[in-house]
């Protein structure tokens, strides 16, 4: 009689650590990472050497020193004694901005355009097939050029305006489009104005209010409560009220033509529009694929389903496919943001004081301290990626399928 | 153990990549061939003509060094460098010698670690307008909108400008000249300021010059000079006396056509030591007798060079100015060839 027992336990070799399918991929991993770190080593190293032979040390003590440079777009106070770090800030401020707005006007152009190259009217599919097919095919870096060329040459300058009989006049009397930029009424804040701003964001607040109440009431009653009016209403009607009642507390500031340029109201320079709108209608391309993919990935019987319960066809659209088609479009529109904002660096191209601008171009020059700077842009980059991806996977999260 | 060798092999790679250009003599003899910084293009200063070879005002000077030095005016690798490349290309080594108008100033002498071996070119920074725009001085521009090269000392000097006038202004910042000219011609901004001898060249390609005024103020000092890598004082001596040789070589009459005559038979005793008949100025500095006869043989004197590439004779048409002999009341004054 045989007795089947387990294998006797083998002790521990040295040669399991090849030999043995449990270890070897612990030693292969243990061997790459002293590899990549002697790597790193000898890199930084060499660098270290480098600098200490030609008598140079990484210093970022020029961040602290006065800049000594002027910055035409700032949206914090800046002068030309302002240290290189404030400059820095300007600069990281600017590329926000950019891509922020870029984002919002891309996603726009995008989802439009994608939706459209599904329509059923022959012409505008082809419309939209030129333009995604023009723009994604053609360099950012050249639409920047074209629209800021365009831009410049084709729009009056500010002395266009001057004289008795100006070859242009303002639109409206208050709105200006020179080849320096946009010039736009701005507010002027009198005294109560923050109450009628507060007014106008307890609105918003309310907005969403209702339109929580009314999808909550939709599910528990059946019920549809309107939602266009009522919100247009909520958002509007208090704040106009007390405007009116606090006696017009808000006045505007009209831009006029003093000296050489437009001077009052806001300014929108016009490289912050020519690189705005080239970075949206570039990517808005490509958005416009992603879109266009995520809703051929929703499965036709959803459309014929929805259809068949007596929806129309905007409101398949809006109820059942995108929000199923949201799961494929939101991880490549991620990358789509990330390099909206890592293709905002090319603003130095059109005289935008964007981080590269300043930070990697100017006080680069000014100070000769190449590395330290490119680390700085480098590790700003990163972490306003990273950043941007984890807000995005925070919302692909909840909009993914949910598997119960 | 073998572990140890590899990671010695590492440590004796990297100090031998860091002890890279001790003496830089050398290095340009062992290579045949001097690595010379120049713009990546600016008409009348440095960019290659038709045939692809370079050319221009700071071009002469990297010929005249390699003619000195290895005996080949030819014997020049030119690498383009941009305003933001150019002085780390100079740190690192990868070129000798760095000919790219640039403008001595204290700190790029000192904090960032180089030499400059001399002033080739006076330079000041001035205002272009339109005439139409009736602008008679600088000081009337307050409130404009000005053009401006981004990465020069030319920014610095425009902010300075306009605080010390307590005026204000909106910068337009561009890349390049060509940039910069299509900006004003196109009326996005009131006017242009770049180095004066620049905004002479750009107005004299416009199509109509006359329309277009530079404004009387020079607002700063702009003197252009070659560099080198502090440190390696040997180098330093020898590019800079070559540029001496050219200034002084105009001062004394010496020019590429007659400088055969003059060093066979002069009874000008600077002129003897300066092109190697008498005395031992080339051994000083590690070099053969005539390495300053070269050097002015490569390209011409100082006045050659300047008449050949930018002077009145050429579209730049520069006017010597200050940058005229001393002795021809400018700035130009060469120390004694002794």
């Amino acid at each position: 009689m045989t007795t089947i027992s387990d294998p006797p336990q083998e002790s521990f070799r040295p040669s399991m650590l090849l030999s043995d399918t449990r270890y070897r991929s612990i030693t292969f991993q243990v061997i790459a990472l002293a590899l990549l770190l002697t790597a790193i080593w000898y890199l930084g190293s060499n660098l270290a050497a480098n600098l200490r032979a030609a008598g140079l040390n990484i210093s970022f003590q020029f961040l602290g020193n006065p800049a000594g440079y002027d910055i035409n777009q700032t949206l914090i106070p800046y002068t030309s004694q302002s240290t290189n770090l404030q400059a820095a800030w300007v600069g990281i401020i600017n590329t926000l901005l950019v891509s922020f707005l870029a984002c919002i006007t891309a996603t726009i152009f995008g989802v439009i355009a994608g939706v459209l190259r599904l329509s059923n009217n022959w012409l505008v599919r082809k419309l939209m097939a030129g333009y995604v097919e023009i723009f994604r095919n053609i360099p950012v870096l050249i639409w920047i050029l074209i629209i800021y060329t365009i831009m410049t040459a084709a729009m009056p300058a500010p002395s266009a305006f001057r004289g008795d009989d100006p070859a242009s006049s303002m639109m409206l009397g208050s709105f200006a489009f020179t080849n320096r930029g946009v010039y736009i009424p701005g507010p002027v804040m009198g005294p109560g104005s923050f109450i009628v701003v507060a007014t106008f964001v307890a609105s918003v607040i309310g907005v969403f209010a209702y339109r929580r109440y009314a999808t909550k009431l939709l599910y528990d009653t059946g019920r549809l409560l309107p939602m266009l009016w009522p919100s247009v209403a909520i958002l509007l009607v208090p704040t106009i009220v007390m405007f009116f009642i606090l006696g017009m507390p808000i006045g505007l500031d009209y831009p006029a033509l003093k000296g050489f340029n437009f001077q009052g109201g806001i300014q929108i320079g016009a490289p912050l529009i020519a690189l705005w709108f080239a970075l949206s209608i570039y990517t808005g391309a490509f958005i416009a694929e992603n879109v266009r993919a995520g809703i051929q990935a929703v499965s036709r019987g959803q459309t014929e389903a929805a259809a068949a319960l007596g929806l129309r066809s905007g409101r398949i659209m809006n109820l059942v496919v995108l929000p199923q088609a949201l799961r494929v479009i939101i991880p490549p529109l991620i990358s789509n943001y990330l390099n909206i904002t890592k293709n905002s660096s090319l603003a130095i191209l059109v005289g935008y004081a964007d981080i590269t601008a300043t930070l990697g171009g100017i006080t680069l020059n000014q100070t000769g301290r190449a590395i330290e700077c490119v680390v700085l842009l480098m590790l700003f980059y990163l972490v306003i990626s990273l950043g941007i991806s984890m807000v995005m996977n925070v919302y692909n999260n909840a909009t993914k399928l949910k598997e119960r | 153990m073998k572990k140890t060798v590899i990671f010695g092999a590492l440590t004796v790679a990297g100090l031998a990549a860091g002890a890279a250009g001790a003496a830089t003599l050398d290095d340009v003899k062992a290579r045949g061939k001097l690595n010379c910084g120049v713009t990546t293009g600016l008409a009348g200063f440095a960019a290659p003509n038709a045939n692809g070879e370079w050319e221009g005002f700071d071009v002469a000077v990297c010929r005249a060094v390699a003619a000195a030095v290895l005996n080949d005016k030819n014997a020049v690798e030119f690498v383009p460098t941009t305003g933001k490349t150019r002085f780390t290309a100079l740190a690192s080594g990868e070129i000798d010698f760095l000919a790219r108008n640039t403008t001595w100033t204290f700190s790029r002498d000192t904090d960032l670690k180089f030499d400059f071996i001399g002033v080739n070119y006076y330079d000041g920074q001035g205002f272009m307008v339109p005439k139409a725009l009736g602008v008679s001085s600088a000081k009337d521009l307050d409130g404009a909108t000005v053009c401006i090269q981004t990465g020069t000392t030319t920014e610095l000097n425009l902010a300075d400008f306009f605080r010390k006038n307590n005026i204000s202004y909106e910068p337009v910042p561009v890349e390049t000249n060509a940039e910069g000219q299509q900006q004003y011609l196109a009326g996005a901004c009131d006017t242009y300021t770049t180095d004066a001898s620049g905004l002479a060249a750009t107005r004299a390609t416009f199509e109509n010059p006359d329309e277009h005024v530079l404004l009387p103020e020079i607002i700063s000092k702009e003197p252009l000079g070659p560099l080198v890598r502090h440190g390696d004082n040997d180098w330093g001596d020898i590019t800079r006396w070559v540029l001496n040789a050219l200034i002084a070589a105009e001062e004394l009459g010496i020019t590429s056509a007659n400088i055969e005559e003059m060093a066979g038979n002069t009874n000008n005793p600077e002129v003897a030591r300066l092109l190697g008949t008498e005395g031992t100025l080339g051994e000083m500095i590690g070099l053969d007798a005539e390495w300053a006869k070269r050097a002015i043989m490569a390209e011409g004197n100082y006045g050659e060079i300047f008449a050949k590439n930018i002077g009145e004779e050429t579209p730049i048409g520069l006017a010597r100015g200050l940058n005229a002999q001393w002795t021809d009341g400018g700035l130009l004054y060469a120390p004694p060839f002794r």
